[in-house]
């Protein structure tokens, strides 16, 4: 019989887990599910609700420091940093809009669990750099921490690189400590119109080659940018390529004149200030001009900047592709006609030559279980992952098969 | 130091082991002769020294793979080794291993502008990866203050810092990818040019890793382009809590220098004595604070740390007009160890974390340390990070000063744990602070990490003797404990 098991301690998720330890019964680690469509679907007859691991243990801003437990929703945790002029720098994505779901359901230990990061991923780092120590229930049914609450630590190995973006498959976290940053005073976009994809990622390259410090380069070419809510970018009738410049208001506003001249070559240039520019950089950050129709199959994929452009224009080729491009070219959010196959061999030997990796976001369940989600490893890669899954693990309670079958 | 007692059926069959090793690397990239070998026989942490059993300096991927699978199969222990430069004893040899060198892996790969990255050979040094990218106004971030000797794999083993990771990270936020081979002899490949893990994070996990899981054979690292500015502000306050309050003030007004770095008094004085910074000798405490990045903004930063000095009451306060200035600044605290080096026959150098507002507290505490143990302390401090190195003054061949300092030491480093803070913030922790990470952990946090070890290295051969006070075969770890008496979630509401 299924069952739902909801904690609301530490030592609760502790019995918990050894009961399915020793009922050999796999857990469903849920808390609001708003992430619940990411990943490999897999059967688990009980569901860990964690719910009831709600709440924000400390938050010293002089520290630059915050822990929360792992339900607390991420909304809440941004409306404290805000007050505090203060920010998760890493931009964490909301699910929200290409799940065809509320947006501002996500919570904290659903985002590192995940390793979402947005546009500010290029300048900042990943949810993976921010993540400074947890306490966390392993699979073995053993309450452990690592890391701490500094940023400076390199006392043991760095399981909060490990446990970041593992999809609850090694531990439980009961308990997590990261790092913030100051919010920026002021923020604008630099607005590039008109360029093809090749030519676009030549103008990110050189905005991103220049001491300018730009925290964000996206291009929407002119099927996309016409999705977009924010004035001038969904009336120029071409392509947008789209740079921000963030900080102190003195430093910003001269950034971004110098920047104007750096890219005068390119094209007609137009500039978004604060307030257009948040919009602006939310819609990338969570691909909502992806979001319709939602019966299309959604990929994300990773791959050296330079070559992004060459991945689209490959796929383009043979199929109906929508697709715009984040990370100065280096992360390409990809949308295709639903398949059964959701393609995945034509987009993962797209990349095969540039290297890098190529997620399943949005498929219906039947296709998540069939085509890997995740890109396949093989050979020693597997295997080591495998053992590594196996000292967090061993039973496969946590999680199985949300990542690849049999981890 | 106890370190795990050599295994008598490998040395026995040393002669043996070296033709093996001479059929994989020929010619001089063996060495099995003692006074050949003394250079290998300490790193940077030179109170420990052990002749390895033979050194190897392979240069090939293959090589270093058919040497791991040789030795897996024959049970042979392997300590790798970069520079050399470890403060913490991490390439300290072991009686009865194979010294795996990999200073002929020197070259630099691919620089490539377009990607922002350079592929790398784990023996080019940290410094080496700039050099080769400067023409273009590009540097490689991590600075750790060895870095005209120590190597990139050395860096990517021990997760380096340097003074300007406060703003731009330590070599784990600034590495893309890694070749490494594992002690079974596999080459994996992890990362590359693009960003993010598309499984585990084995990257991360590899980073900071002590040489206990593999060998790394390439780096992938991401270089950024040079500020256009850097302005220093020298900042003289009459006690720490002040010189406290004004780091926090910093951050707290939404300020993250490029660097931000205290010295205490006896510091300060030694530094002056050794090279004449110009710093205020009656200053309880010394700011360096750089500002980097667009010129106006550096100037505009400038004013507000001012402010923020001057409202805690600066003593002296100067701020560098020209690059030879803000150089000079930074002469004093790049010099800090030989200037105290001078001052003492001896000292010990420590790399405690603290909870950047904990800084006036430790520092009282490490004051009453000092009278208990006898031992005079300099402090310099990454305060932006609240990273400490106390240098703990003494003589070696005084009776019981060695011992004294490594006491005072232990204090500092169980202080730190207890302010909330780590024992190590960037040196790593190796042979030297391997006996205090009970302090830090319990048995069962550490059987956890030891595990993960056990994924890579299930024999224990790589490395053995570090980072774990205690070593425990794999097959014990892995048994489950089935935790009895445990009622199934009693308390638990089920829906």
């Amino acid at each position: 019989m299924s069952s739902t098991i909801k904690p609301i301690d530490e030592a609760q998720v502790l019995d918990a887990v050894v009961w399915a330890i020793k009922a050999e019964a796999p857990l469903d680690i849920v808390s609001t599910g708003s992430k619940r469509d990411l990943g490999r679907p897999f059967q688990a007859e009980h569901t860990l609700d964690l719910s009831g691991l709600s709440g924000v243990n400390f938050y010293e801003p002089e520290e630059l420091v915050l822990s929360a437990k792992p339900a607390t929703p991420v909304s809440q945790i941004e409306g404290l940093l805000a007050a505090k002029k203060q920010m998760l720098a890493f931009e964490p994505m909301n699910l929200g809009p290409i799940f065809g779901q509320p947006a501002d359901r996500g919570t904290i230990g659903g985002v590192f669990a995940c390793n979402l990061s947005g546009p500010r991923r290029i300048k900042a780092g990943a949810a993976r750099d921010h993540l400074l120590g947890f306490n966390a229930v392993s699979g073995r049914g053993d309450p452990f921490k690592s890391g701490g609450r500094v940023v400076k630590n390199v006392t043991g190995y760095d399981l909060s690189k490990l446990i970041t973006g593992s999809f609850g498959t090694l531990a439980v976290m009961t308990e997590l400590t990261f790092k913030v940053l100051p919010a920026p005073e002021k923020t604008y976009t630099v607005l590039v119109a008109g360029l093809d994809d090749a030519t676009a990622t030549a103008a990110m390259s050189r905005a991103m080659n220049s001491a300018h410090e730009v925290a964000g380069a996206a291009h929407l070419p002119a099927d996309i940018a016409v999705a977009s809510v924010v004035p001038y970018v969904n009336d120029a009738g071409c392509a947008i390529t789209a740079l921000r410049l963030e900080g102190f208001g003195p430093s910003v506003e001269q950034r971004c004149r110098e920047l104007r001249e750096e890219l005068a070559g390119f094209g007609s240039l137009e500039e978004l200030h604060s307030r257009n520019s948040a919009v602006f950089w939310h819609e990338v950050r969570d691909a909502t001009y992806l979001a319709e129709p939602l019966n299309r199959v959604i990929w994300r994929l990773s791959v050296p900047p330079a070559s992004g452009h060459a991945v689209v224009a490959m796929l383009s080729r043979d199929l109906d592709v929508h697709a715009f491009y984040d990370w100065s070219g280096g992360l390409i959010w990809l949308s295709l006609p639903p398949t059964r196959g959701a393609d995945a061999l034509a987009v993962r030997s797209a990349i095969a030559g540039f290297g890098g990796h190529a997620t399943l976001v949005r498929a219906p369940a039947n296709v998540r279980a069939s085509v890997p989600v995740f890109q396949p490893q093989t050979g020693p890669m597997a295997a080591l992952s495998g053992r590594v899954k196996d000292s967090f693990d061993p039973k496969r309670v946590l999680n199985p098969g949300r990542m690849r079958a049999g981890l | 130091m106890l370190m795990p007692k050599p295994d008598q059926s490998v040395l026995e069959r040393r002669d043996l082991i070296v033709n093996a090793l001479r059929a994989i690397v020929e010619g001089e990239g063996v060495i099995a002769q003692e006074e050949q070998m003394r250079a290998y026989e300490t790193d940077a942490l030179t109170a420990y020294r052990q002749m390895p059993m033979i050194v190897v300096l392979p240069q090939t991927t293959k090589q270093v793979s058919e040497i791991l699978t040789y030795c897996h199969a024959e049970g042979i222990k392997v300590v790798p080794r970069g520079a050399g430069t470890s403060l913490s004893g991490g390439a300290l040899p072991l009686a009865d291993a194979v010294l795996l060198g990999l200073g002929k892996f020197n070259r630099i790969l691919d620089v490539d502008f377009e990607n922002r990255a350079v592929v790398a050979q784990p023996g080019v040094t940290n410094l080496g990866i700039t050099h080769a990218v400067e023409q273009e106004g590009f540097y490689y971030a991590p600075d750790p203050s060895s870095q005209i000797a120590c190597t990139i794999g050395g860096n990517i083993a021990e997760n380096s810092g340097g003074v300007h990771c406060l703003k731009y990270g330590l070599t784990t936020n600034n590495v893309l990818g890694i070749e490494m081979v594992t002690i079974q002899g596999e080459v994996i490949r992890i990362g590359g040019k693009h960003l993010d893990s598309e499984g585990y994070d084995l990257l991360g996990l590899m980073t900071g890793s002590e040489g206990l899981l593999g060998v790394v054979t390439e780096v992938t690292v991401r270089i950024l382009k040079k500020p256009s500015t850097a302005r220093a502000v020298l900042v003289g306050l009459a006690s720490s809590e002040a010189a406290g309050a004004c780091v926090a003030q910093v951050i707290g007004a939404g300020i993250i220098p490029g660097g931000m770095e205290m010295m205490d008094n006896p510091a300060v004085n030694a530094a002056e004595d050794f090279v004449g910074a110009g710093y205020p000798r009656d200053a309880a405490a010394l700011l360096i604070v750089e500002l980097d990045g667009p010129k106006v903004e550096v100037d505009y930063l400038i004013g507000r740390v001012r402010e923020i000095a001057e409202a805690n009451g600066a003593t002296s306060l100067r701020v560098s007009e020209n690059e030879e200035e803000r150089n000079a600044f930074w002469a004093g605290r790049k010099s800090a160890f030989p200037a105290v080096g001078r001052i003492a026959a001896d000292y010990m150098c420590m790399d405690g974390t603290i909870p950047r507002k904990m800084l006036p507290e430790i520092l009282r505490r490490m004051s009453e340390m000092s009278i208990k143990h006898g031992l005079r302390v300099a402090n310099v401090f990454h305060a932006g990070d609240g990273n400490l190195h106390p240098l703990i003054l003494f003589d070696a061949n005084q009776p019981g000063q060695l011992e004294a300092a490594e006491a005072f030491g232990g204090d500092i480093l169980k202080a730190c744990v207890e302010l909330g803070g780590v024992l190590t913030g960037e040196h790593g922790v190796g042979v030297e602070k391997r006996d205090l990470m009970g302090e830090m952990f319990t048995r069962v946090d550490l059987d956890q990490q030891q595990r993960v070890k056990c994924a890579f290295d299930p024999k224990g051969l790589l490395n053995p003797g570090k980072v774990f006070p205690q070593l425990h075969r794999c097959a014990e770890l892995g048994r489950m404990r089935v935790h009895e008496g445990q009622l199934p979630f009693p308390d638990i509401p089920r829906f």
